[in-house]
Parts: structure tokens; sequence; C-alpha cells
């Protein structure tokens, strides 16, 4: 087997050191009748050719974005990402590196988080980030938890424009620890209906800007409200490209900030792995989850850098952790913080800014098609269209016509009473053909 | 010795600056299409204030990482020993199949017809893993470790609603050896943690396990091979106890690479079990993540599987409604692109070369706990070890070096350490793991050098030590002033030379 080193003669000569007659003596604790005489009934090895054609096999039943007329957003985007990035994350110092727990031989590492916290930061306008989370999902699942521990409150209210499928992350980790979720009804703008479930006993109000439906919220206005009751205002996103263009969530006031990264510098890989971001106000950051890297000297009074603040977490305080999360998610981070590198400012604005124009074509297109309404009227990349029918059911026809065309709102939330409604995303990989071949491949499918 | 340079770089090692201290916001390493300037629709919510990123060129950009590369240790340069962690080679195959465009390329939530061949993937993953642990049912969505053990207690805590058990059985025992990640985990999941002390012999002490059963006890969670790298013994009559007195039996599988192939845990009681697919199916630990944990569950908690569920033919449940699903672990499918690189490691071992796998680990481990125990302490040293070899730094100390000492001169000798003071339950533990992967002279290199280490102890050299690692890319950082003095990112205003100001305090 090509990736293991030890010959036939090799094992013998060890176990003679170790004074033990076969390898079954080494596995002597493991209770009679559970040490497997036979192998396990699975296929046996198969060399790279082999793999390689089953796996090949595997992927080609599917169809990759990339040869479709392809408007699919929600939660997950299909950016263009630089051939550099790829490279440097596949660099086996970075790639099979563990988490840097000997500082002297991982500043790599290191000093790529430190770097990965002030963009992040940065973007946001808030003033701390941490080392990653899994995803945005569990990163606001963690955002709600956070709010409690904070206000030493009980109630979560998330506004209808959150990803009911964040929703839903949030709900299992938060009713598991005895807290409640408020889940307010799918609503494209719910500005006003947000603050009017504030009360004494909530710990926050998590709103999605832009939301699931495409539309940006102006959380300054819902935030003194928020404040004004004493909750944290939690603002969450899926779709990070976007603060290149709108105001973003620390400059109107969140408390913590939360949401999805893998625009920046990562595939779709059919949702994962993906790079959760987490941002809060300074004086939150001893009740903040997950990693995080610090600034410090060594012996001889260099700069360098370390995991630090590590009495939160699960490895140091066990039942007490702020959280019981071990890993961030290294390898994705480090990919959107080279991204992020390329791109700088210029390029992330440019970048947004093509995202937005692509979208307002796409908008302006599918309002043209007879019967289409489209429903989101200030949005950054994405929009909600009211189609003349079943939204799934026009979904998997254009499909079939090579054009994926969104998601439909009653896959995410059969409940939302929005069978018709159709969620829709371009960014800067979308051109002027796809967007027509879209509009055509709809007013077909809807005669 | 000269040590200083004029430039700050050091032979092949180049000094590097943060990138805001090198970029500025007008710089860029992309060419993006010009925009068309039409009217927004942002609804006068534009971005206001500049965001002070820095761009860099391309050629700045390779340049800046692969200089931070280079300062760092990795697998693939060399024996990486850290216990409980299985740094193992990781196979290229498996990340250019992870690449493929028919895996990369596909969105969580495109139409299910254009999906066939991830659902089959996960599906085929789902038999592998299923074959292998002898358990009836997983679920693939956990994103790592600590989310997997959230899982499953999230499904023990289900079954005993479903029972009507919920309220009134609360306490998890736990083992003062566990991962901290296990008592954070329960209590996570809203549970009480109870630690279960352990015996001389590194093992879970029966009798005070059975003392602290109740009606009151949710659930035992069990590391196995355990943290001290040994197999516990009575781990039947664990199962066997926890299940008459009606609670649950989770294992924390970060072990698991010890017993792959050779034993499964649903033949020994298990309810559940977490396997990190980063650690025994050798997926990249990237510098910390991401990973991935899918959870193996019992017939009694597999109808509490979290959605989205896979249903043959293929298609998804993506809603608990009508199930007796308890949530969603997160947004998606799980952790896709280490399902795609996890597949592909079973399919080249295959059933033989997975058993071998198990089989070579702990052999590996072994003949390093034979050759260093002459020379260290081996707490528990007079049986065999699984997967790893735990020793302590007992026969050292009294001498003045302590298990960090002996941490750091690795450094300079050109090694990743091992483990360091865990398992909590051994004083000074220093924690090996060899892996499979690791050629027999390798491991006779790495011996060597302990051994001479200890002899450097031996005749009193303690500055040696102390002062380690003087060869290592930084001296020991201070951790201490990190903490007191948090300073967690970049701000305009901030350079270099604060470092060197704040030296001189």
């Amino acid at each position: 087997m090509r990736y293991l080193p030890l010959t036939e003669a090799d094992r013998q000569q060890m176990l003679g050191l170790i004074g033990a007659k076969t390898i079954d003596d080494l596995f002597v604790d493991v209770p009679k009748g559970a040490l497997l005489k036979d192998l396990v009934p699975l296929p046996k090895a198969q060399g790279e050719i082999e793999v390689h054609r089953h796996m090949q096999a595997l992927a080609e039943k599917n169809t990759p974005a990339g040869r479709t007329a392809f408007f699919l957003g929600a939660g997950a985007y299909r950016h263009h990402v630089p051939a550099t990035v790829d490279h440097i994350i596949q660099r086996s110092e970075f790639l099979t590196a563990y988490t840097p727990y000997q500082p002297e031989i991982a500043q790599g590492t290191l000093q790529a988080l430190y770097e990965f916290q002030s963009q992040v930061a940065l973007l946001l306008d808030m003033e701390v980030a941490n080392a990653s989370m899994y995803d945005g999902s569990t990163a606001c699942a963690e955002a709600a938890m956070m709010a409690a521990r904070v206000t030493k409150r009980k109630k979560i209210v998330f506004s209808g424009g959150v990803h009911p499928h964040y929703v839903e992350t949030a709900r299992t980790a938060c009713e598991a620890l005895g807290l409640e979720i408020i889940a307010l009804p799918a609503a494209i703008d719910d500005e006003a209906a947000v603050t009017k479930r504030l009360g004494a006993d909530v710990a926050a109000v998590i709103v999605q800007s832009p939301n699931v439906f495409g539309a940006i919220t102006d959380l300054a206005k819902i935030g003194e409200a928020v404040r004004g009751a004493g909750a944290l205002m939690v603002a969450t996103f899926t779709e990070c490209v976007a603060f290149g263009a709108i105001e973003p969530p620390g400059a109107m006031g969140a408390d913590i900030v939360c949401g999805e990264g893998q625009s920046i510098g990562n595939a779709l890989n059919f949702g994962g792995p993906y790079v959760g971001l987490f941002a809060v106000k300074e004086k939150y950051i001893r009740q903040m989850p997950g990693r995080v890297a610090g600034e410090t000297l060594d012996a001889d009074g260099k700069r360098g850098f370390v995991l630090t603040l590590s009495t939160r977490e699960q490895h140091i305080r066990r039942e007490k952790a702020t959280s019981n999360i071990c890993t961030n998610s290294g390898l994705c981070q480090l990919a959107w913080t080279v991204h992020m590198t390329l791109l700088g400012e210029a390029g992330l604005r440019r970048l947004a800014q093509l995202n937005h124009e692509r979208a307002v074509a796409l908008a302006e297109a599918l309002a043209k098609v007879p019967g289409v309404e489209v429903l989101t009227k200030r949005y950054f990349n994405e929009i909600a269209v009211r189609v003349p029918g079943n939204a799934q059911h026009i979904v998997d026809a254009l499909a079939v016509k090579g054009v994926i065309g969104g998601v439909a709102m009653s896959r995410l939330n059969p409940n939302a009473g929005m069978d018709d409604v159709l969620l829709a995303c371009a960014t800067e990989m979308n051109t002027d053909d796809d967007i027509a071949a879209y509009a055509h491949a709809l007013k077909e499918a809807l005669t | 010795m000269r040590t200083e340079t004029t430039s700050g770089n050091r032979g092949l090692l180049q000094a590097e600056p943060l990138i805001f201290e090198t970029g500025h916001a007008t710089g860029t390493g992309v060419d993006l299409p010009e925009p068309k300037n039409t009217p927004n629709k942002l609804g006068g919510l534009a971005r206001k204030a500049p965001l002070d990123l820095p761009g860099l060129s391309e050629p700045e950009t390779m340049r800046h990482f692969v200089r931070l590369s280079q300062k760092n240790y990795a697998i693939d340069l060399g024996l990486f020993p850290l216990g409980s962690c299985t740094m193992k080679h990781n196979p290229r195959l498996n990340e250019r199949v992870a690449r493929f465009e028919g895996f990369a390329d596909i969105h969580p939530l495109q139409p299910i017809s254009t999906i066939q061949g991830a659902l089959e993937l996960m599906d085929e993953l789902a038999h592998w893993l299923i074959e292998l642990t002898g358990m009836p049912a997983v679920a693939l969505s956990p994103k790592a470790g600590a989310h997997g053990e959230f899982c499953g207690m999230l499904a023990i805590k289900a079954a005993l609603a479903a029972r009507g058990d919920a309220e009134k059985r609360k306490r998890v025992l736990v083992p003062a050896s566990a991962h901290g990640t296990n008592p954070a985990t329960a209590v996570a999941a809203g549970f009480i943690v109870d630690e279960v002390p352990g015996t001389g012999d590194g093992r879970v002490d029966l009798e005070a396990f059975k003392a602290k059963l109740g009606p009151d006890v949710a659930a035992a969670m069990l590391t196995n091979p355990n943290t001290c790298g040994l197999f516990e013994r009575d781990v039947k009559a664990i199962a066997d106890l926890i299940h008459a007195s009606g609670g649950y039996f989770y294992c924390d599988g970060a072990n698991y690479n010890a017993i792959v192939g050779r034993v499964r845990p649903g033949d020994l009681g298990v309810d559940a079990m977490h396997i990190n697919l980063h650690k025994t199916f050798s997926t990249p630990h990237g510098g910390g993540g991401p990973g991935a944990g899918p959870t193996v569950l019992s017939a009694a908690l597999a109808p509490f599987a979290p959605v989205p569920h896979i249903v043959k033919g293929y298609s998804l449940r993506e809603h608990k409604d009508g199930t007796r699903a308890f949530g969603r672990m997160c947004a998606f499918h799980g952790q896709m692109g280490m399902f795609t690189r996890a597949l592909t490691y079973m399919l080249s071992h295959g059933s033989d070369g997975l058993r071998q796998v198990a089989e070579d680990a702990v052999l590996n481990a072994n003949y390093l706990l034979a050759r260093l125990k002459p020379h260290f302490n081996a707490p528990f040293g007079d049986g065999p070890c699984m997967h790893e070899a735990l020793f302590d730094d007992s026969s050292i100390k009294p001498k003045g070096v302590e298990t960090i000492d002996m941490a750091k001169a690795l450094l300079d000798e050109g090694y990743h350490p091992f483990t360091t003071y865990f398992p909590l339950v051994v004083h000074g533990a220093m924690l090996i793991e060899p892996t499979e992967t690791e050629p027999k002279r390798e491991l006779d290199r790495f011996a060597d050098v302990m051994i001479a280490l200890a002899e450097r102890v031996n005749a009193g050299d303690v500055q040696f030590f102390k002062q380690a690692p003087i060869l290592a890319p930084m001296r020991r950082l201070d951790d201490t002033r990190a903490a007191r003095q948090p300073k967690l990112r970049w701000r305009r205003g901030d350079n270099g030379a604060d470092a060197a100001k704040h030296a001189a305090e």
C-alpha cells in the first residue's frame, strides 16, 4: 500500500524489540470477540488509476455550475477565485500544518490569522474578529448563544429575512441550552416587525443584511430600539462581497456580526467547507467563541503572534468554556485572506460594483418577462422574484434548459407561504448572454 | 555566534511585515472588467467610509504568503508526533479529486437532478463508515469533531425526550482524562457534567463509574482508545452498565484511527460516535481546519438524526417536519470537500489497507514506547499502548527540565514536539503519536534525538533547555503579555517599530 512505509521485515524487527510475537499481542486489551479476525466486507486497496476513475465517474453525474447559465445564491455564491489562492493553500507548510500551538514554528499560520482578523474587522467595520468559525450558519448560532451569555437573557428574535437554514441551525443549538427562538414570519422587509418583539427578556435581535430575499436593511434604524431595550444587535450575512458596496454592519451599530465568508477565496463545494466570519465590539471579547490570534513579543523582543485568550476555550475551561468549538476553518480562512489581499480595497469595490450591476441587469431582464415581478427593491446581488406558478416547478423546468435559475423559497422554508417566490442571484461570473438565456428560458417555461 | 543580520532575514528565512505595512488601498492583484457605472439600487445604503484594506499585486502576494509559509512546521517536512492529533501523510490524489469540477463547482441548493453524483458519493461514504464501525446509521453534516459530539449528544437528548426522560436525566458521566470538548459539548447540549476518576493504570475506574449511575444519568461520554493511548478494557461492561441504568453511550471517536478495520464500535455497545475525517481518514489539518465530524448512530438513536437526510434513489429530505429528526447542524450538507477526500482515501486503502493503518499506527507507537521507556517515565508503560505513547516529566523534572523545556528543545532539533500537558490526569504529560505513515528510520532518528536530550538532562545542562529554542524562526513567545494586553488586529497608526518600542519598555 503506497501510503504505508513499513516493510514486513521492519514490522518483525519492531515487534521483536517490543517483545511481542504478533501484532495481536498489542491489541490484547480489546475484549475477546471484539477483535476482528476477518476483513470488513468492503472493497480491497486500489491504485491511483482505479480510484481516480471511480471518483471521476461520480463527479460526472453532477452538473457543474460553470456548465450552465447559473443564478443560484441563497447562502453560497459562485465567484471567480484567482489561481494564486489555490496554489498558496496547497503549499505543504499550510496544508499539512496543525493548529499553531507551538508558535515558534507556526508563525506563518499565526501571522495569516492576524491579518485575516484585521481584514475581517475592516470589512465589517468592527473592533475585533476571531480566527473564523465552521461556516456562517454555525457562526450565527454561536452569536445567538453569546448574546444570551452577555445579557443573561433567554429570548432570541430572528428577523423574517434571515436564511431559514440559519434560523434552524440556531434553533437546534439554542433550544438545547434552554433558550427560546422567536422566528418572525418570512418577509422581505420587517424592520418595523422586529422592534415590536423587543422586551426585557430579549437577549438579541438577529437581522440579516443583505437578507435571504436580497434586501438591504437599514440596521441603524433598528439599532436604537434594540439598545433601548437592553438587547444586543446581531447582524448576519451570507454574501460578504456586499460590504465592498454597502454600509457595513459595524457602522450601523451592530454589537456582534457573524456570517458566511465563502464568497471570498472559496469554491461552492456543495456547501462546505466554508468559513464563518465572527466579529464583536471589543468589550465583549472575553465572551467571544472560537480561536483568536494576538500580537506579542519573543524572548529577543521581536514581534510575533500566538493564539491567545484561550481561557475562554474548551481545552482550558472544559465545561465552563464559551463554546465547545475546537477547530476553526483554517485553510478556508487562509484562502479568504489571500483572495482579499489580492483584491485590496480597490479590487473589492470593483468586484462589488460588478456584482451589483449584474444583478440590476438580471432584475431588469426578468421584470420584462410577462407575469414576473421583482419583489426586492433595495438589493446588492440577489433578488426575490414572484413567478406566475409554482417556483419549484419552474426551477426544475429551467434546469432542463441548462439554466440554474435560483432556488424556490419553498425549498428553504415550505411553511413560508411563498410557493411562487424564487430567489435569484447574479455575480461577476454571469455574462449578458447568460442573463438573456435566463430571461428567454423563463419566458418559455411560463408559456 | 552571529545571529543578527542587517536585513532582518536569516539565510533562507525572510523577515516579512504585515500586508498592512506594505500594501495600500489602491494596490490590487486582480484585473476585473470595467464597471458600467449604471445607477445603483442600494437605496441610500452605499458604503460611506473607506475600507482601508491593502491590496498587493500578484507577485507581492505570492511572495508574502510563501515567506510566511516557510515559518511553519508541517507533516510534509518531518515527523509531527502530536498525541491525539493524528498528523499522518495527506495523499495528494485526495486534493486533486476534491477539485474536480463536478465536486468543487456544484451548489448545495442545485436542483436534485443535477447533483445525483454528489448524493451517491455521500451515500457511498456513509456505507463505508457504517461497515467499518458496525453502526446502522450516520449523520454526515457535523463540521468538525466537537460538532459531531454535539450532534451525538443532541440525538441522545432527543431519544430521552421521546420516552419522556429528558427532564429527569440531566447528568452526563465524563472521565477526567477526556478531551476538553467532551465536557464543553455536554454543557452546550444542556446537560450537567459529572467527572469520573481514573485508575492507576490509566483507565476509567469501573467501581467509581458504577457508583455514579442512577436514574438521572443521561449518558456516558468515553474516549476509546482513551487519551492516555490505552484501550478501555472494561468498555463492554461500561456500555452494559449505562444501558442497564437507562442511559446512552457516547464514544469520542478521536482515536478511532487506532482500531479502524480491527474493532467495530458497534460491537462494543456504542450508541453514538463522531469520526474525525481529518484524523482517521487523513483530510488535511490545514493549520487548524476545516475538519469534518460525521457521527455514527445506533438503531436507538438513528431516527433522531439531523436533517438533511439522503433518500435512496437519490433525493434529499431537507426539513424535519414529519420526521423525528432533532434539528439541523448547519446550513447545508456538511463538509463535502472533506467527504470527497475521505472516500478517496478509503478506496485507496480498501478494507485490507485500513486494517494495516491501525496495525502500523499501533506498532509504531509501541516501538517508540519500547525505545524511550528506559529514558523517560511511562506512567502506564507496563502493557502495550494503542496508537500513542504517553510519557511524563517526572524523571527529568527533579533535574530542572520540564515538559515545556523538552518540547522547546525539540524545536531546535527540527521537530514539532509531542502534545504537552495533556491528558490532564498525568502531570507533565508528553503524548507521542507517530501514526502509520512514518518509516522505521524516522522513528529511530526521533528516538535517538529524544534519548540524547534525556542524556543532556542527566548531564545537568539545564540552561540548554531553558533558552530553547534559539534556532527556530522565533524565540519563546510571551503568552502572558498577549493575554493581558490583547492586540488582536492591525490598526492604522500601528507600525513595525511598535514592537521594538514595547521591547524597550
